[in-house]
């Protein structure tokens, strides 16, 4: 089943557009890699933060509040160029490793930012000037780094193992 | 300049250092994954900075405690972004020395430094150096799209080193 909505994703005038000219993959792929790299750059200063390693002083509701809207606008950039790349040869890089890894590690990053934000982040009233987070906390942001470190390094890994 | 650049790219693929680099499978991609991840953070600074001085996040932040707490970083991650470098041109000196598009990330990468150099220096001496008057603002928000701007194209140079031919 999943094939198949792969395939009629190979098959999108979309894909067939990309796959048409020699220079929108790279052009593409340019902007994935920019949106990415202001996600992770973003995301790394309030997981920083989070383990108490940087902005200390900074109250972390702020933080979040500086950071996310950038973190969020890129994220949204790095989805649609991201979805855009794979269409363009969607069945082998639906059955290539280190994008099935990589997909796994931003399904897990993002369960790690809902039980984040649903659950520890309630009580941040209590902890939000603190340097120092409650474990709960230092985890989430710990884990986060963790987790960003492996989806960019599964995501070069793509380029080694598939030829465009 | 290519004459010279073509020598040191035929020393440099004789040397066993590259021959080590280039048959190690492994050491390419994760010296990449470790460039991608410095360029993620100064990228992370260098936006957080910029933006804020065009009004468009952190407004609760004052900007001379907004770059010493951000932009300090990048003077600490260039250094193993050389060195990171360094490593895949030693490992593939035809692909990188000669290419076009690397010698515009390295001109990029200067006039990208300068600008955040530009807008650093002042704040040390003068915390509120591009608040002061609508001119310096101005003059603040104009660096600030051109190091976005530079800094973006840096990251689509480095990108295309891997399409464009050498020379």
């Amino acid at each position: 089943m999943l094939d198949a909505f792969f395939n009629w994703l190979h098959d999108t005038a979309l894909a067939e557009t990309i796959r048409a000219s020699p220079l929108l993959f790279p052009w593409v792929e340019s902007i994935h890699v920019l949106a990415i790299a202001l996600v992770v750059g973003s995301i790394a200063a309030v997981d920083l933060r989070l383990l108490g390693l940087a902005s200390r002083s900074r109250p972390i509701t702020r933080m979040i509040d500086d950071i996310l809207p950038l973190t969020w606008v890129a994220f949204a950039i790095a989805v649609l160029t991201g979805v855009t790349l794979f269409s363009s040869n969607a069945i082998q890089y639906a059955h290539n490793t280190p994008m099935r890894l990589k997909m796994l590690l931003l399904a897990i990053a993002g369960t790690n930012m809902l039980v984040f934000h649903f659950v520890t982040y309630r009580s941040v009233a209590a902890w939000d000037e603190a340097p120092r987070t409650p474990l709960p906390a230092r985890l989430a942001g710990g884990a986060s780094l963790v987790l960003w470190v492996g989806i960019v390094a599964f995501g070069r890994w793509i380029g080694f193992t598939i030829g465009s | 300049m290519i004459e010279t650049l073509r020598h040191l790219e035929h020393w440099l693929s004789d040397t066993a250092m590259s021959a080590t680099i280039q048959n190690v499978s492994w050491i390419i991609p994760t010296v990449q994954t470790v460039h991608i991840l410095c360029v993620a953070l100064v990228m992370g600074a260098v936006f957080v900075v910029d933006l804020r001085i065009l009004g468009v996040l952190a407004r609760t932040q004052t900007l001379a405690v907004l770059a010493q707490r951000y932009l300090t970083w990048i003077w600490w991650l260039l250094p193993v972004l050389f060195l990171s470098g360094a490593i895949l041109i030693i490992g593939e000196p035809a692909r990188s020395l000669l290419n076009p598009a690397f010698g515009a990330k390295m001109l990029l990468l200067i006039i990208a430094a300068l600008l955040t150099l530009s807008v650093q220096r002042p704040l040390r001496h003068a915390a509120g150096f591009w608040e002061s008057s609508t001119q310096r603002r101005v003059i603040a928000q104009g660096i600030a799209v051109l190091s976005l701007v530079a800094w973006s194209c840096i990251v689509f140079a480095g990108r295309w080193i891997a399409y464009v031919a050498s020379l």
